[in-house]
């Protein structure tokens, strides 16, 4: 049965920990020397793609990055937690600030050819942009069926019983494999990369490709004009009855 | 001055009428046969700066810190996310899931070697770790107990059955081991330990038996290793009483324990008593030689001693992020607490303790990791009595800081200060460990110099000239130059002054050194407050040469917030150039800033009474 391959993207965020700051210059936040670490949700498909493997329905999964060469620390966490092998499609610091999700989708879908996987397994977001699109984009460049927003998977032979939180409710979908499916908080909690598994993760390989190996143009239509913090908040107002809110309302123009 | 010309006219001379004597002399020179030794702390007792293992500041290679950074990370979200140090102290226990999970990530075996189960760190990537579980003193103390003494002499001296039979369990967490040396009578004077081991008639087993107290993990642990005494018999064919180290498996009987102590902190943590009545151990469980147990127990407490640096470095890094949030927070008279000198002082106090214990904690790693088995015994001895201290002091501050709330055990200071206590005690107590420091330097010297003294008896014109140049110089007040400072100076220059400061330090110290021994001779065996002074003064010269030689490398290699390291390193050596100055004053003959002869009297005084003697301030005379 385990002759399905999954490719598993993961992304290098600022830890959510972090209390973010921004630039002086406003064209961003601060990442130098601030705490980075493995996007929540795509913990969440790894340890996904992981308990496939050991349920031994998954041959092989391989662990993917987009970004310069801190992402291999990343990879390396993936590949603690039980990956087999990665891939770390390299991009200079400089041009990884205009590497969104529409570039990271034509990459994952050029390498999900050329791996020849069954499963394409992201996060549903990156905390740092929030953007929620890059396993739609690569479901659409591959013209793959996808389930996002996954709270459970099953294998059920050549096809896969993917649950999706929406927001009336729970969505059931059957999506017949090749698929791209996307991670949500309640699928699954991932697991500790032990130590002795880190040490034994430094035997596995990351192959180092450039997007252009690929045939994959990173270019990008948009550029980020300024970055701000959000306005401080102020204090409200009491008002004592409806008439009183509603007068208060069209006076600042809200309604 | 006139003194000054006959010395110059004397010195001349002399040196023209020896020179072909010191060309005799020079091929009388003996080989040097023992390898370049990395005795730091004993060459300053000389008046000497022994740069090469302190210089540059050790380094690790991207790839190692690569895989530090990937260890701590796990590391640090299991703690941040699963553990409770509130309730691990309200509960007395640390839960058994948690200990489960820190066996699973690999805690157990840390410095066990790989090929074992372990994960085979090197001491500075053990020390990186350490910053990493500092956040739970119980759960610290408890892996520390278990392997950087516990199962630490099977790894030090163990015979290739007894690691491959005992470390893959220990290093899984399978067994958890303890160290056994401490008992009611023999505390600080270990080599007194009355436990005893006696060889059955079939000479097949040693039979245990003793009684061992304050064992930390002595209810959890399966594996101990003991301490006992034991016949030998010497070369001579006389029979001795020696110290030998066993390997004992609770299985082989006779092993009960006490219930667990009640302790002030660490409460998390087990720490009881240990019986061993006729207990069996098999002549196979002998750990290194018979008779080798008292060097094996020194051996083992010292190679664990420096990691102490950098757990506390950690746990005061945290504090400063606590108490930041507060005093960044927190208004009194209409003004931010983080506005005002007396705070800021605490915080200033903070950073520079942390910056200097990481900096001497990481320096003893990078020696300690060098090949070959360098004894860096006084180095890890120093980093331990300023860490403790400086934990105590720290923790005491951040409580502080926060007023009324520290004092509450709804916040954590309070805990960690009780945590915190134990340092200053265990592992050697300061006191011991500063009349370890100062005796071992001064006894190096002492060698040194007794032999320059039979050179000179011997015609060595060299060691003469060696002398005479030395009083010259002090005569003339000419300055120092250790190498440290100039265009081929080992310290970067915005250290410049900071470095002079140290050497000037470090050549008064030796001369002090000299002056005594000369005073003293064997007797300053006995003169601890002399003792306690060169070890302090030692303390700190050890910490200035560790930020100096941090600082130099970070702002040579560009790191981040360089200029923060300058101030720091540069306000901790002014600091401790003047306290060394008034210990070296202290230790001249007859200072008046000595006041030892006084508190010996008053102490002699109390104790004969054992109690405070002065006359009520009420009283009258009737």
């Amino acid at each position: 049965m385990a002759e399905l391959r999954a490719l598993v993207a993961v992304k290098r965020v600022i830890d959510f920990a972090v209390k973010i700051r921004v630039k002086p210059d406003k064209t961003g936040v601060v990442t130098d020397g601030v705490k980075h670490s493995m996007n929540p949700f795509c913990e969440i498909a790894v340890e996904e793609a992981v308990r496939l493997k050991e349920k031994k329905l998954v041959k092989e999964v391989i662990a993917v990055s987009c970004g310069p060469v801190q992402c291999q620390e990343t990879i390396r966490t993936a590949l603690a937690m039980g990956a087999d092998r990665g891939i770390h499609v390299e991009v200079p610091a400089a041009e990884a600030d205009r590497v969104g999700p529409l570039q990271v989708a034509r990459v994952l879908a050029k390498l999900a050819e050329r791996e020849k996987v069954d499963l394409v397994l992201l996060g549903k977001q990156a905390i740092d942009d929030d953007c929620n699109q890059t396993g739609q984009m690569t479901a659409g460049l591959l013209d793959w069926p996808q389930g996002t927003f996954a709270s459970q998977v099953t294998l059920e032979g050549a096809k896969l019983k993917v649950e999706r939180e929406i927001d009336g409710g729970l969505e059931t979908l059957r999506l017949k494999l090749p698929a791209v499916v996307t991670t949500d908080l309640r699928l699954n909690e991932p697991r500790y990369a032990t130590l002795p598994n880190i040490m034994k993760a430094k035997k596995k390989k990351i192959e180092v490709i450039k997007a252009s190996d690929l045939g994959v143009d990173l270019s990008s239509k948009l550029t980020v004009v300024s970055v701000e913090d959000p306005p401080q908040r102020t204090a409200g107002v009491k008002v004592e009855t409806t008439e009183d809110l509603v007068a208060k309302l069209k006076e600042v123009g809200r309604i | 001055m006139s003194r000054c010309g006959l010395f110059l006219r004397r010195a001349a001379a002399a040196g023209r009428a020896c020179r072909a004597l010191v060309a005799f002399t020079a091929s009388r020179r003996p080989l040097r046969t023992s390898p370049q030794s990395r005795a730091f702390a004993k060459e300053l007792c000389l008046g000497k700066i022994e740069k090469n293992g302190v210089f540059p500041f050790p380094e690790v290679s991207q790839d190692e810190l690569n895989e530090i950074n990937q260890l701590v990370k796990p590391v640090e979200k299991f703690f941040i996310e699963e553990v409770d140090p509130q309730k691990i102290d309200r509960e007395g226990k640390i839960p058994d899931d948690t200990l489960e999970k820190l066996k699973s990530l690999g805690l157990f075996g840390m410095q066990i070697p790989e090929e074992y189960g372990g994960l085979g760190l090197s001491n500075t990537m053990y020390a990186r770790l350490g910053e990493t579980i500092s956040l739970d003193g119980s759960i610290t103390v408890t892996l520390t107990g278990h392997q950087a003494i516990g199962l630490k002499g099977i790894i030090l001296v163990g015979t290739e059955e007894q690691k491959a039979k005992y470390l893959p369990k220990l290093a899984s967490g399978e067994h958890i081991a303890a160290f056994c040396l401490t008992e009611p009578g023999s505390g600080s004077d270990a080599a007194s330990i009355q436990t005893r081991a006696t060889l059955s008639e079939d000479k097949k087993h040693y039979i245990l038996n003793g009684c061992k107290v304050w064992i930390t993990n002595g209810g959890l642990a399966s594996i101990f290793t003991v301490f006992a005494r034991t016949e030998v018999a010497d070369s001579d064919g006389s029979v001795k009483d020696k110290i030998t180290a066993f390997i004992v498996e609770r299985d082989f009987g006779g092993i009960t324990n006490g219930k667990p102590e009640d302790k002030l902190g660490l409460r998390g943590s087990n720490t009881c008593e240990v019986h061993f009545e006729n207990t069996k151990v098999p002549i196979q469980n002998v750990l290194g030689e018979v008779g080798g147990g008292f060097k094996l127990a020194m051996n083992i407490l010292n190679s664990g001693r420096f990691s102490m640096g950098s757990i506390v470095a950690g746990m005061i890094k945290k504090l400063i992020e606590l108490t930041a949030e507060y005093a960044c927070t927190r208004k009194q008279f209409n003004r931010k607490l983080s506005e005002f000198g007396l705070i800021q002082e605490k915080f200033a106090l903070m950073a520079q303790k942390a910056y200097v214990m990481e900096s001497m904690a990481y320096l003893t790693a990078g020696m300690l990791d060098q090949p070959g088995v360098p004894d860096c015994s006084i180095e890890a001895a120093m980093v331990k009595v300023f860490s403790s201290e400086g934990a105590w002091q720290c923790v005491s501050e951040a409580l502080q800081i926060l007023g009324g709330l520290g004092y509450m055990t709804d916040y954590p200071y309070e805990r960690m200060l009780r945590d915190a206590r134990i340092l200053l005690i265990f592992e050697g107590t300061n006191e011991i460990l500063r009349l370890f420091i100062a005796l071992t330097g001064l006894r190096h010297a002492g060698r040194i110099l007794t032999g320059k003294m039979n050179e000179l008896k011997w015609g060595n014109v060299g060691v003469a000239m060696g002398i005479i140049g030395q009083k010259l110089r002090d005569a003339l007040c000419q300055t120092v130059n250790m190498g440290l400072t100039g265009k081929l100076g080992l310290v970067h220059p915005s250290l410049e002054d900071s470095a002079t400061k140290l050497e000037q330090n470090v050549y008064y110290f030796g001369r002090t050194v000299e002056s005594l021994l000369h005073r003293f001779g064997k007797s300053i065996v006995d003169e601890q407050l002399v003792l306690k002074r060169v070890a302090n003064i030692l303390i700190n010269m050890y910490g200035m040469t560790a930020v100096l030689s941090r600082a130099s490398r970070s702002i040579r290699t560009g790191l981040r917030d360089h200029d923060q390291e300058i101030l720091l390193a540069n306000m901790f050596c002014v600091e401790a150039y003047f306290q060394n100055l008034f210990s070296l004053s202290q230790l001249e003959k007859n200072a008046p800033e000595n006041l030892d002869k006084q508190t010996k009297k008053i102490a002699q005084q109390i104790l004969e009474k054992r109690a405070y003697i002065c006359a009520h301030p009420l009283d009258r005379m009737s």
